[in-house]
């Protein structure tokens, strides 16, 4: 791009205007901007798009004021009595508490285990090339996408043998085997950000390879560490069927399970079920968001460099 | 000891010595490559332990006509053992052409293919419609970019309840058709209407991913080629046709295919949406799995582990497919 503008450049097209344009004609616009009607158009796109990201969420919490398990039928008169009981209610009558320590066991476990386990791999497939190396990322790249069905009946059949249904330890084995996979895969891709170079300046210095790993590169890795950590934990948090299917008891359920508690086939405690969904949504919401950015560039990245 | 770090530059040497024998090999490899097969035993193990043997396991499963009635199972202190027998190949025969198979087998499987294409295709161009809207320099972008994601943020299991209370016979969005004197149909009660509100939430959940990788994918396209677009004289479609989309491909390759999976996969939406044991019309391939499984008594876990290798096979001769023409076209370097 050493060019200069040709001098006679057509006006009104919309290109730097290093020439004036004639007098009468409409003024040139610089790149990237728009006359007023574009960008009421844009802006009006944009602000009807948020609103019906936010609609369902925003309409939960206003439920979740509405003292009466029917006020979701009536939603004009939650206005005036809005009141913050189902909350209350949620946190001292309901198993909440009890849910939440679930949740945390098994997501912390998932998190620890998926990570902890699939640091080396994730370094092993990033630096070095092995015979069957083709075939291990292939597993990897497939175990994620195993849809539950597969898994969950053998699963549950060899859990009942070993007694571990309605254990903590059978969720966390369970999730382990998406997260495992999933945690080298990311962490190969940000390995595969770090220079060569640290690598070999190691070698040199006379360090093994597992030297070299934990010594210099897994303390450099420690947002990639940490983001493989987070999208553990919200997967975890958010996983419905195993959950669902291999905790019995009620004080061991996780969030997933406990918010279907409230509504059954006979009755719907809408109230204290947005209550308690508004509860769960605003941590872990906020978890996201932290984490957000290097979530996208983590599962893109991953994929692309294969 | 040979160098462990290999850059993987692809270079094959030409003139390779005769080849080892096997054993020769195997000790050639183990001594060259003890470091990375060291580092990645750990998932192996793992791997092995919690998939390999479920999955074997599962699919011996298939071939038997075990159900939760003659299953070993627990009950107090009694032990029962299994006394489910092998049948072979019987369950698939009767999953793909036994009796009433088109309604237990292909009606969900064209159901599946419906909603994994229409769902992937509305993620995608919204997506890309919100990325291209959010790429451009305004006011309040990152507002707006925090907002459209939180449908992605918030967990599936929460949303979904919010959408079947405004979904439910006379909530929100009916009352606001109400008022608005337009139709208001039966959401969660008339096949069609399931089947929309499903594709419908799936969509709401869904759009925030693609948004952000393709804005992702928007941002790495060097300006400069626009700029020596404008200076030919391409038009707005044009540019987005010959610039922004060609460097949208690699990121757009492993998103649809994400996307495909996911939604192919996708339990939560449905099986949270209609409850347990309604809606059987609406029920994609993995839920319906499940409901044989688990939604039913007796559970029949012979016939549901079967739909999982189905599945599963599905998925894979799916994703080889997709790969091998990504690789003819050039676009994804595995």
């Amino acid at each position: 791009m050493s060019t200069t503008t040709p001098p006679e450049i057509e006006p009104g097209r919309p290109v730097t205007p290093q020439v004036p344009a004639a007098p009468r004609r409409r003024p040139v616009r610089r790149r990237g901007e728009r006359g007023p009607l574009g960008a009421a158009l844009l802006h009006g796109g944009l602000v009807v798009a948020s609103l019906i990201a936010l609609a369902p969420v925003a309409w939960l919490f206003y439920l979740s004021l509405g003292p009466d398990k029917e006020d979701y039928l009536h939603p004009g008169g939650i206005a005036g009595k809005a009141t913050f009981s189902n909350y209350s209610f949620v946190l001292e009558h309901t198993g909440f508490l009890d849910w939440f320590k679930s949740t945390m066991i098994v997501a912390l476990g998932t998190t620890l285990v998926g990570v902890l386990v699939a640091a080396t791999t994730g370094y092993a497939v990033s630096r070095m090339r092995f015979p069957g190396y083709k075939q291990l990322m292939w597993v990897l790249l497939l175990t994620q996408a195993f849809p539950i069905a597969v898994l969950i009946v053998p699963m549950y059949e060899i859990f009942s043998e070993l007694g571990l249904i309605d254990t903590y330890w059978a969720l966390i084995l369970v999730n382990c085997t998406t997260a495992v996979p999933y945690s080298a895969w990311l962490l190969k891709g940000y390995f595969d950000t770090i220079p060569f170079e640290i690598d070999e300046a190691g070698r040199v210095d006379g360090l093994s390879p597992f030297g070299t790993f934990f010594r210099l590169i897994l303390p450099l890795a420690r947002p990639g560490l940490a983001v493989a950590a987070f999208y553990n934990f919200i997967t975890a948090v958010g996983e419905v069927a195993f959950a669902t299917t291999f905790l019995l008891d009620d004080s061991k359920y996780t969030f997933a399970v406990g918010l279907q508690t409230f509504v059954s086939e006979h009755d719907a405690q809408w109230n204290f079920m947005a209550a308690t969904a508004v509860l769960i949504a605003i941590p872990v919401t906020v978890f996201f968001y932290l984490v957000q950015k290097n979530l996208v560039t983590g599962l893109t990245a991953g994929g692309t460099k294969g | 000891m040979t160098v462990a770090i290999d850059r993987a530059t692809g270079k094959r040497r030409g003139d390779r010595a005769p080849r080892p024998g096997l054993g020769q090999r195997v000790r050639n490899g183990l001594q060259k490559y003890w470091y990375a097969y060291a580092m990645i035993a750990p998932v192996v193990v793992v791997l092995g332990v919690l998939v390999g043997y479920p999955l074997v396991r599962g699919f011996y499963l298939t071939l038997t006509d075990a159900n939760s009635l003659n299953s070993a199972r627990t009950i107090g202190v009694n032990h029962i053992d299994a006394t489910y027998k092998f049948i072979g190949l019987d369950n698939y025969q009767d999953i793909l052409f036994g009796p009433t198979a088109y309604d237990r087998f292909w009606s969900h499987f064209l159901w599946t293919v419906f909603w994994t294409v229409a769902c992937v295709a509305l993620h995608y161009t919204i997506g890309l419609g919100l990325a291209l809207m959010l790429d451009q320099k305004l006011r309040g972008r990152t507002v707006y970019r925090l907002l459209l994601v939180l449908p992605w943020a918030v967990p599936t299991f929460v949303t979904v309840f919010s959408w079947r209370i405004m979904l439910a016979d006379s909530g929100a969005l009916n009352q606001l058709l109400g008022a608005l004197h337009l139709p208001q149909p039966e959401w969660l009660e008339d096949t069609f209407w399931q089947r929309f509100s499903a594709i419908m939430v799936n969509t709401w959940c869904g759009v925030p991913f693609m948004m952000l990788s393709l804005l992702g994918g928007l941002q790495s396209i060097d300006s400069s080629l626009y700029e020596a677009a404008e200076m030919d004289g391409a038009t707005a479609w044009q540019r987005f046709r010959h610039v922004t989309l060609p460097g949208l491909r690699s990121v757009s390759s492993t998103v649809v295919l994400l996307g495909v999976i996911w939604t192919f996969n996708q339990f939560v939406i449905i099986f949270l949406l209609f409850g347990k044991n309604s809606a059987p019309d609406a029920q994609i391939l993995v839920t319906w799995a499940y409901a044989l499984g688990f939604g039913q008594q007796p559970r029949d876990f012979a016939q549901s582990a079967a739909y999982g290798v189905l599945l599963l096979s599905i998925l894979t001769v799916f994703t080889s497919f997709y790969f091998r023409w990504l690789k003819r076209n050039d676009q994804l370097a595995v």
